[in-house]
């Protein structure tokens, strides 16, 4: 993702001289290209995240369109404050990308685990919060978030879900694409852990069931339709996220649906609910420690499923 | 125009707003008073009739805390009308009390929380250098307010890209929240510490108007370096009881206080 987002911010900046990119003295290798081929929209901020973000308001505020880099946390906790009080509250064409989103650094231990920023970053007014699942949202997320207003967060993830794209797919923020269709339930995800849900979906069709798969590429705006959409045309929704289950797309679903009146017959967060992770270990290995990986969503599918049906039956009968 | 004239005046404005409304902060607001008074009234190229213009200079005030004296500055000079700085501090008013510029033409950054004018200011004088424009950059900053790790990096990050266009002025009245700036964290030496960091140092009289204009001119700029001006003030100057000390950082002038300032003020020359 990390390469695909560099590649379109090339093919921007070769057009549009106001794009700026500043790193946070962090791309080895990854950023050279850009940087010898526009000098002049290539800042490295040193390892100083809270100049950086203050720089990244500045040039805004001047014009500039303006993309901060670091690794997970240290691109928007380090310096959340100048995000809200600077870039955000003076409405400036900030984008805040996060290299490493959830455990895509799963083993170099917890100050690189990003399994925070969706609900951190959900929370501030202004913002536009993009979680891409694969190598054609990243591209295509890179270049939709200069042309929204005010600060956008683009998380990209070292997995990659590899989704099948459609001719007439269209990348559009705040609007899920339902990458696999179905109706017996609903796995929403964000990020590159969609290949989980995807192949959960394929281990359920083998059951006989139809799992529909929303590729939830905006955490905000949220695309409430397409889960009101779920909520009443499939069974029930899980939500999938290498996230905490505090606040992330989970959150954002329950409450948005909630308040809609638009209540699935079941609902559950498949996300971290174990506080930090001391343990280390690669993505796919964190994915099955925290049970987030295909065996347990397809686990908790089953399980939510039959206990649906169950309830269902009662139901009948008591009507009877 | 007549800078301690309308120094005079700034502090009379603020010392209604912040009793009107019961606010804090009026010695830090009177401390800066003359450095503000000689930056509208004579250093900044700023033109209210258009307040976007590209060429002007930017000015923030990083220590946002006395915001009413920018306040003050931008109604006297023409930006907004002067019965407007009566809604200062009051319900539903856009005046807060820490300098927001939404709604308020000729603020170019809302700053409240210390340490952040310093990178937005870096980052505008950077964009300047970049277009090849020719206009400063200057951020007004508090001395308590150098504790922030943030001003550090910006310092370092400024001197690095050798942007001459910006130009520091450090409020340095020795005084910050609880106690003196030596008894907190110590800044001294402090201009050691500005010129350590490759940045040009000239320090001048805050509440000395020639001493201000003089540490403001191009001439006190050295090429590829930005300037910081370290201003000398005393914490509430213009009111006698005021002065140096650190109760009136947050008390507010009533009663008989009130009119005791007021009368010193409105008398001063």
């Amino acid at each position: 993702m990390r390469d695909c987002f560099i590649a379109r911010l090339s093919q921007m900046a070769e057009k549009d001289p106001r794009i700026m990119l500043i790193t946070g003295d962090l791309g080895f290798c990854v950023l050279d290209d850009y940087r010898e081929r526009f000098p002049n929209q290539f800042i490295n901020a040193g390892v100083a995240e809270q100049n950086m973000a203050g720089l990244a308001t500045g040039l805004a505020l001047e014009g500039y369109i303006v993309y901060i880099y670091s690794i997970a946390n240290f691109v928007f906790m380090r310096c959340l404050e100048q995000i809200r009080n600077d870039a955000s509250y003076h409405n400036c064409n900030v984008n805040v990308v996060c290299i490493g989103g959830g455990f895509s650094y799963g083993a170099l231990g917890i100050s690189h685990h990003a399994t925070e920023d969706l609900a951190i970053m959900r929370s501030l007014p202004g913002l536009t919060v993009v979680s891409p699942c694969d190598h054609w949202e990243a591209t295509e997320a890179t270049e939709a978030i200069a042309n929204t207003p005010g600060v956008s967060y683009l998380r990209l993830d070292k997995s990659t879900a590899g989704t099948a794209i459609k001719s007439d797919d269209d990348f559009q923020i705040g609007k899920a694409r339902v990458v696999r269709e179905g109706s017996d339930l609903t796995l929403a995800a964000t990020g590159g852990i969609l290949a989980e849900a995807l192949s959960a979906a394929e281990e359920l069709a083998q059951q006989g069931i139809q799992a529909r798969v929303l590729s939830v590429h905006t955490l905000k705006p949220l695309d409430v339709d397409a889960f009101a959409a779920a909520a009443t045309e499939t069974g029930g929704i899980i939500t999938v996220e290498e996230h905490t289950v505090h606040g992330g797309l989970g959150g954002a679903v329950a409450e948005a649906l909630l308040e809609r009146g638009e209540t699935p017959q079941f609902f559950h967060r498949i996300g971290l609910r174990h506080g930090f992770s001391s343990v280390v270990g690669s993505q796919d290995y964190l994915r099955t420690q925290y049970d987030m990986d295909c065996q347990a969503i397809t686990a908790k599918a089953m399980q939510l499923l039959k206990s649906n049906l169950l309830d269902l039956k009662l139901h009948a009968q008591v009507a009877a | 125009m007549d800078t301690k004239e309308l120094a005079r005046r700034l502090r009379i404005h603020v010392l209604n707003m912040t009793s009107r409304g019961g606010s804090s902060h009026v010695g830090s607001a009177f401390s800066m008073a003359d450095i503000i008074a000689v930056l509208y009234g004579s250093v900044l190229n700023v033109d209210p009739a258009n307040p976007s213009c590209p060429k002007r200079d930017r000015f923030i005030l990083s220590k946002g805390h006395a915001g009413a004296m920018v306040y003050a500055a931008l109604a006297e000079t023409g930006f907004f009308p002067v019965e407007k700085l009566e809604t200062h501090y009051q319900d539903g008013s856009d005046l807060s009390g820490h300098v927001s510029h939404k709604g308020i033409p000729g603020v170019e950054l809302s700053t409240g929380s210390l340490g952040h004018g310093l990178p937005v200011g870096t980052g505008m004088a950077m964009a300047a250098k970049l277009r090849g424009d020719t206009h400063r950059v200057v951020v007004l900053m508090g001395d308590g307010e150098c504790d922030e790790g943030s001003n550090w990096e910006a310092i370092l990050f400024a001197a690095h890209h050798q942007l001459d266009n910006l130009v520091v002025i450090v409020d340095y009245n020795k005084i910050q929240s609880l106690a003196s700036t030596a008894e907190t964290l110590a800044l001294e030496p402090f201009t050691d510490k500005w010129q350590s960091f490759g940045w040009n140092v000239v320090e001048a009289q805050g509440h000395d108007h020639d001493s201000l204009l003089e540490s403001l001119s191009p001439s006190a700029a050295q090429p590829n370096q930005p300037t910081c001006v370290i201003a000398h003030t005393i914490k509430g100057r213009g009111v006698s009881f005021m002065e140096n000390s650190v109760l009136w950082h947050y008390r507010t002038a009533r009663g008989e206080e009130f009119a005791a300032a007021l009368e010193e003020l409105e008398g001063a020359a």
